[in-house]
């Protein structure tokens, strides 16, 4: 009611127009859907995004000689590029005034919080870095990730939880559906649109048909596709304002969270080279050879 | 000299015998009471110092680390945003081929924040100092040259001297707006009459009969952001009234003007060879009011004002043009690994080889003097004009070596305007005209290190005249001299670099004794009249320069091994070719500088030149023309 108010100061009376479900005379506001259901009014969400720090996608990456991983020092590693996008989302709703503060988190060894600071840059209002020592994180899967996100969103009390669909290193696409089912709230996976709505939101979500609409209450959990939005470059001095924002520093024990490992990394190789292929003279003979190959 | 025909018709007038130079490489008979009565504070700069053969190595050695962990995290978080601009927003080529920045490059740009990186913070820039200025500067030059001029000229030298010599209101009314709020700054100072010669310019500011304003009227020429500046930094000649004879002098003033200030107009942008992006035009002043509070710095000091702007900004070339020539090796060596020809890649052939390494060697020594000097200045150095007119030199010939070898490797490829090379050349052509041609720096260079070991030798003079009260003095420059000629004593840089660098070390010392050595005994020849022998003063200045570089790179690779970066051993073989091939030459210019036949040769090119300049132009009898 108080927000009525304020809206009816704010526009002028004759720019009012009949809108809202109570059919009221009301300024035309964008937002006045919510103001109008003051009542019933939602405060804003608060959001929570994962951002993982990965190799650059330009980097052409090598198969470390051990044969145990892939070579990371002094390589140029950036933030995964589908969570700048779950970020850009996050900061496009704190602007809407939907969002009332958009958290970042992301865990890992101690550089992962240079992609923290990115989503401040970005637009974070604060981050969070759950920091796990080097040796672990080779082994650390999306299991042990999402029962820390999960615990985080309720400590932080989230109503939002944004993620990148998958990540460009392990390209596992598991972290937010998993985040979800050990919250048990409902998730959005592959988002390409988010509208919030008196009952929660309205998403689109990329499947391999086309496009696909849901509707979801809140609290959950999004993934983000690709074109979702675009996401912002950083600015040079939002870069430096970002680094008086705040860093909370936990571990996983802190969150009572178990990183055992559940894997064990037997060999990291390189794809096999691919083999010359061969002409055949006819479909008779390339239907031989196939047999002989074992392929049909 | 070349001097433009004052009526700006374009007819170029070469002009030894009325040389002028940067009249701050000569010290004018001044009264006393015009000289600032400066402490007797040791001159800290290297290169000032080996002048007389001493080593001062407080600014080299070790090789500088200025700044913090933090600073240092800070610069590396915006390297990748600055690298995205370039790649994302920014097309090169279209800004080359149209000749301009389009608006929403320019937008992103000031959003990004890139216009006022050295402002400090509560002004609305990013506070940052000269070597993180520099660290950005690397990615300007590897991407965008035209758009690095623009850059640089707003914020480089444009409103350069409002944080050097701003009072806090000046500071106050006009840095938020170059910082953030789009306004496009200049400097001013070249006119159709006066390039080089600086303290020459004709524009004037008359002061009214209230003392509130002065009326500008001139014009310049060339002026970078000419067309877009709203805020210009201006310099012209007022008449000053000496304090103590009441004579009356012109002398250079500098203004802050403001477009709106009215009668401020200007031409339209230059067709240039390289670097079209940026808008160069001329700037007319006609009537033109300007406060006496936007008077920069004192009045009548404005040619000490523009000379510091310039100096200041210096090792930003540096820096651009280490990026730049990076960037024309990147290309070079991609094609170098790939391209086939009569049956192998030509990464395998000698004369390619030679060709990379001399690249690769010019680029570490221009990057590591650059960045030697922005420390230098960061912790506070006063002496580094000396360094960054060598830096500035340098670094622009060896960038033009670079392009120029780059397009040679690409071959046909290189020629055409797809690679990018052919605009980086061209665009890299100005950097050896603007800022100080690299014929005055040399002369600046030679002259001031030479007026600086004149000074120690006067002093010496002096003690002679009163043995009993200075004998220590004299007996130590008497042995001095004594060791130094039988290849004793003199320089010993062993202690400040790690083993494998000792020969190259051992070379780098004994070119800058014979450097000391070579100075006095040109001072000693030809005394004050050493300002006119320049073709002796350019071969100190080719020797100094090199000398620097190779203390540079010493300084630089020492640091990398002791640090034991992955990088060590290419570093330090860089360092040991560039000092077997910088030794040479120094060794050549410092024996010609004091061949007997130097006067004999002097006098057949001074003949040779009269007579061109008689004939306007070549004259030799053509080999089938009828006589």
């Amino acid at each position: 009611m108080i927000s009525l108010l304020f809206n009816s100061v704010a526009t002028p009376f004759w720019k009012w127009q009949r809108c809202g479900k109570y059919n009221l005379w009301t300024p035309n506001h964008p937002l006045s859907f919510l103001t109008i259901s003051a009542v019933a009014r939602k405060k804003m969400a608060r959001v929570l995004v994962g951002v993982k720090r990965v190799i650059d996608y330009a980097v052409k990456v090598r198969v470390k000689p051990e044969k145990n991983g892939v070579v990371t020092q002094g390589v140029k590693h950036s933030m995964n590029p589908f969570d700048e996008i779950a970020v850009e989302e996050a900061v496009k709703m704190k602007e809407k005034k939907l969002a009332s503060e958009v958290i970042a988190v992301s865990v890992g060894p101690t550089q992962s919080q240079e992609v923290i600071r990115t989503a401040l840059a970005m637009g974070a209002d604060r981050g969070v870095h759950v920091e796990v020592p080097a040796a672990e994180y080779d082994l650390l899967q999306p299991i042990h990730v999402s029962k820390i996100l999960a615990k985080l969103a309720l400590d932080e009390k989230a109503d939002l939880v944004i993620l990148g669909k998958q990540a460009i290193d392990d390209d596992a696409n598991q972290t937010a559906q998993m985040t979800a089912a050990v919250l048990d709230w409902p998730q959005g996976t592959f988002c390409n649109k988010v509208e919030k709505t008196d009952a929660g939101l309205t998403i689109a979500r990329e499947i391999d048909g086309g496009l696909e609409t849901i509707k979801t209450k809140l609290p959950a959990v999004l993934s983000a596709d690709l074109r979702l939005n675009t996401p912002r470059y950083a600015t040079l001095p939002n870069i430096m304002k970002a680094k008086k924002k705040p860093l909370k520093k936990v571990t996983p024990k802190d969150l009572g969270v178990d990183t055992t490992p559940r894997i064990e990394i037997i060999s990291v190789e390189d794809p096999p080279v691919r083999q010359a292929g061969a002409v055949v003279a006819d479909v008779d003979a390339l239907v031989a050879k196939l047999k002989a190959g074992g392929h049909i | 000299m070349l001097k433009l025909n004052s009526y700006g018709t374009r007819k170029l007038i070469l002009d030894i015998s009325k040389t002028r130079f940067y009249s701050a490489a000569v010290p004018k008979r001044k009264p006393e009471s015009e000289t600032r009565k400066e402490p007797k504070k040791e001159n800290e700069s290297f290169m000032a110092n080996i002048f007389r053969g001493n080593l001062v190595s407080k600014q080299v050695f070790p090789y500088p680390d200025v700044l913090t962990l933090e600073q240092k995290e800070t610069t590396d978080s915006m390297l990748d945003p600055f690298q995205r601009f370039f790649s994302d927003v920014n097309n090169a080529a279209r800004n080359d081929e149209n000749s301009v920045i389009d608006d929403k490059t320019l937008d992103a740009l000031w959003e990004l924040g890139g216009m006022a990186i050295q402002v400090p913070s509560e002004y609305g820039g990013l506070g940052m100092n000269n070597t993180q200025y520099a660290r950005l500067c690397q990615i300007v030059g590897a991407n965008d040259l035209g758009l690095g001029i623009t850059l640089g000229a707003h914020q480089s030298i444009g409103f350069k001297g409002i944080l050097l010599y701003g009072t806090p209101e000046q500071k106050a009314k006009y840095l938020p707006k170059v910082a953030s709020e789009q306004v496009y700054a200049a400097f001013a100072l070249t006119e159709p009459s006066s390039g080089s010669d600086a303290n020459s310019i004709r524009s004037r500011a008359v002061k009214t009969a209230d003392n509130k304003y002065y009326i500008l009227n001139g014009s310049k020429i060339w002026i970078s952001n000419g067309g877009l500046a709203d805020v210009m930094t201006v310099f012209a000649q007022t008449e000053q009234i000496d304090q103590k004879t009441g004579e009356k002098k012109d002398k250079v003033t500098a203004f802050i003007v403001e477009r709106s200030f009215g009668g401020v107009t200007n031409g339209a942008p230059e067709k240039k060879m390289g670097i079209k992006a940026s808008n160069t035009a001329e700037v007319y002043f006609e009537d033109v009011k300007i406060p006496i509070e936007n008077v920069l710095g004192k009045e009548g000091e404005g040619f000490k004002v523009a000379v510091n702007i310039l100096n200041s900004g210096r090792f930003g070339m540096g820096a651009t043009l280490s990026g730049t020539m990076k960037k024309c090796i990147e290309i070079a060596t991609a094609h170098a690994n790939n391209r086939t020809q009569f049956g192998q890649k030509i990464k395998e052939f000698g004369t390619i080889q030679e060709k990379l390494v001399n690249m690769n060697i010019l680029q570490y020594a221009t990057e590591s003097m650059a960045f030697m000097i922005s420390q230098n200045m960061d912790s506070g150095s006063q002496d580094y004009h000396l360094e960054t007119a060598i830096s500035k030199v340098y670094a622009s010939e060896c960038a033009w070596y670079v392009a120029d070898e780059a397009i040679q490797i690409l071959g046909g490829m290189g020629f055409m305007k797809e690679t990018g090379l052919e605009r980086i050349m061209r665009d890299l052509r100005i950097f050896r005209i603007f800022e100080g041609t690299n014929e005055v720096l040399r002369l600046f260079v030679a002259l001031s290190g030479v007026q600086y070991a004149g000074n120690h030798l006067k002093e010496l003079q002096r003690a002679l005249k009163n043995p009993s009260a200075n004998l220590g003095f004299i007996f130590k420059e008497a042995s001095r001299r004594a060791t130094s000629r039988i290849g004793l004593g003199g320089v010993d840089l062993s202690a400040f670099v790690v083993p494998e660098l000792q020969e190259s070390a051992k070379k780098a010392a004994s070119c800058i004794d014979l450097f000391g050595r070579t100075t006095e005994e040109v001072l000693m020849k030809y005394n004050k009249n050493i300002i006119n022998e320049q073709i002796v003063l350019n071969h100190l200045a080719n020797s100094a320069i090199d000398i620097y570089a190779m203390i540079a790179t010493l300084s630089r690779s020492t640091r990398a091994a002791k640090l034991n970066l992955p990088t060590a051993e290419h570093e330090l073989n860089l360092t040991k070719a560039l000092a077997n091939q910088a030794t040479e030459r120094v060794f050549q210019h410092l024996r010609k500088a004091t061949s007997p036949q130097l006067q004999s040769e002097n006098k057949l090119l001074s003949t040779i030149a009269k007579k061109i300049c008689e004939q306007d132009g070549v004259h030799s009898t053509g080999v089938i023309d009828l006589n």
